[in-house]
């Protein structure tokens, strides 16, 4: 039980954890308001982002190592899909409509409000306890045998125990926290390295990459894992009960709240 | 609802000073530095605003990568340029003798340069990236005269704010702040790779700027006209980019 107290505090702290009376409105939620907000704002942008860059890549399916890539280099590699520029050897007999305009706009706009918010969540989550209660991994996991369970009960998509239901397992804390402080680091990175303005103010940013090309192809592969991430949380959300979980990041309740008040 | 604490108003009073006292700073810095793209109307607005700004204010004098020679792409690729109009080929077929470029708008002497003229002031070199808005670039070495050596020629008004740069081709024409006109790698190009710009790559003039996307590097170059305001050109967006829907500022 120790367990469940340490993590997700699910109960006020001027009310008893043995008072049963205690109305379902005083629980704590289960999300704070500020981690709704934030991640619901950066699923609209990472929707936005994946669709636009996904269009940009139409206009050029091909990838690069180093400094530069062309039509006229051989790339690392290409993707055989057909392409909205009648220049590129697409192997398609047409040419798909011009997006970019847009989809650059889009693209932009959309970075801009999710690495704000990305910051404020950051920050925020060094002074909420947020990192230190939530997300860093409780001492008591922090071993092959825990981490090796939680993979196995993981393989076995074993539903989450209630107490699950109130704080991350090992696992989940690994992952946001690779998400948080890896991934989306790295694709904010990879992608000001694509900027020429950017990297003629620090240039280091795309040196250190090997070059502009290889930072594209990077910016390509960081976002593809930000697409597995998603697509692997969407479905631990359904498996471990798909309106309950909604209604948490929504509403920050959940209908277990009463049954432990 | 929970009573306001003395500690909770104040720092919520002082949060909101410091919120109000931030614009005011911001409307100041905006003004002063011109952190404001002519394509800030409209749903991407914000987000064009922010990079311009931010790119104003962390990169106006920066210098673009430059690279060794043995990095020049060879050979460099050359995109699809419109079909070339009539006008264009008779000046090709004199070898570009009777091309122009003018310059008119708000500068103190109006003037029109031939090639000649153009090379006759010091040369500049450059090898650098060229990178097109879909992804792929190279690298070339680029020969021109600085377009701020044929400004201080021509004389620009205190009150210009804008250069605006047209092709020979219909329809094909951009603009740029005086920060990235006045840049000193930006090149008003005649040779590419120790020979002449090859009409491919957009000779005999094309307009260099290393820190932002191939679109802006408009090839063919005729026209400069000085300005304060975009208002009076196209849709009033700043280039024919913006308004086929392209941002204005590319170096992104």
């Amino acid at each position: 039980m120790a367990e469940l107290e340490s993590v997700g505090a699910p109960l006020a702290t001027s009310v008893p954890a043995s008072d049963s009376s205690v109305p379902a409105t005083t629980v704590t939620p289960r999300h704070s308001l500020f981690v709704r907000v934030t991640h619901w704002i950066t699923t609209l942008c990472f929707f936005a982002l994946l669709v636009t860059g996904a269009e940009l890549v139409i206009s050029h399916p091909r990838f690069y190592w180093g400094e530069t890539g062309n039509d006229l280099t051989t790339p690392l590699f290409k993707l055989h899909i057909p392409s909205s520029r009648s220049l590129v050897p697409s192997g398609y007999g047409y040419v798909l409509p011009d997006q970019n305009g847009w989809s650059r706009y889009l693209h932009f706009q959309s970075a801009w409000i999710v690495v704000l918010t990305g910051l404020l969540y950051v920050i925020s989550i060094f002074f909420t306890g947020h990192l230190r209660k939530n997300l860093f991994p409780r001492k008591a996991d922090l071993s092959w045998r825990e981490f090796s369970s939680s993979i196995a009960d993981h393989l076995r998509f074993k539903r989450p125990s209630a107490a699950e239901a109130w704080s991350y397992n090992l696992l989940q804390r690994l992952t946001y926290l690779f998400v948080v402080l890896i991934l989306f680091p790295l694709v904010i990175w990879t992608g000001l390295a694509m900027s020429p303005a950017f990297v003629s103010a620090f240039p280091l940013t795309v040196t250190s990459l090997g070059g502009q090309q290889s930072a594209r192809t990077l910016h390509f592969f960081v976002s593809l894992a930000l697409l597995l991430f998603l697509l692997v949380h969407v479905l631990m959300v359904f498996l471990a009960g798909f309106k309950s979980r909604m209604r948490a990041m929504i509403t920050g309740h959940t209908a277990t709240n009463k049954e432990r008040t | 609802m929970r009573k306001l604490s003395r500690r909770k108003l104040i720092t919520t009073g002082l949060a909101a000073t410091a919120g109000v006292a931030g614009l005011g700073v911001a409307a100041r810095l905006v003004q002063k530095y011109g952190l404001v793209p002519p394509d800030h109307g409209g749903i991407f607005g914000l987000g064009e605003t922010l990079t311009y700004a931010s790119q104003r204010l962390v990169t106006r004098h920066s210098l673009a990568r430059e690279f060794s020679s043995s990095q020049i792409s060879k050979p460099p690729f050359a995109n699809e340029i419109e079909p070339l109009t009539d006008q264009f080929k008779r000046l090709q077929a004199r070898g570009f003798a009777d091309w122009r470029l003018s310059v008119n708008g708000m500068v103190a002497q109006p003037a029109s340069f031939s090639l000649d003229q153009l090379k006759s002031y010091p040369s500049h070199t450059q090898i650098t990236m060229l990178q097109c808005e879909e992804g792929w670039s190279y690298i070339a070495e680029w020969v021109g005269v600085p377009l701020s050596r044929v400004l201080d020629v021509v004389g620009v008004l205190p009150q210009a704010r804008y250069v605006v740069y047209f092709s020979i081709e219909p329809d094909t024409w951009e603009s740029i702040d005086m920060t990235e006109a006045l840049h000193p790698q930006t090149f008003l190009t005649y040779g590419m790779n120790g020979d002449e710009l090859p009409v491919g790559h957009g000779g005999p003039l094309r307009l260099r700027l290393p820190r932002q996307l191939g679109y802006k590097n408009v090839k063919f170059i005729t026209h400069l006209t000085l300005t304060d305001s975009l208002k009076g050109f196209g849709k009033g967006l700043g280039s024919a980019s913006s308004d086929a829907g392209y941002a204005w500022y590319a170096g992104i």
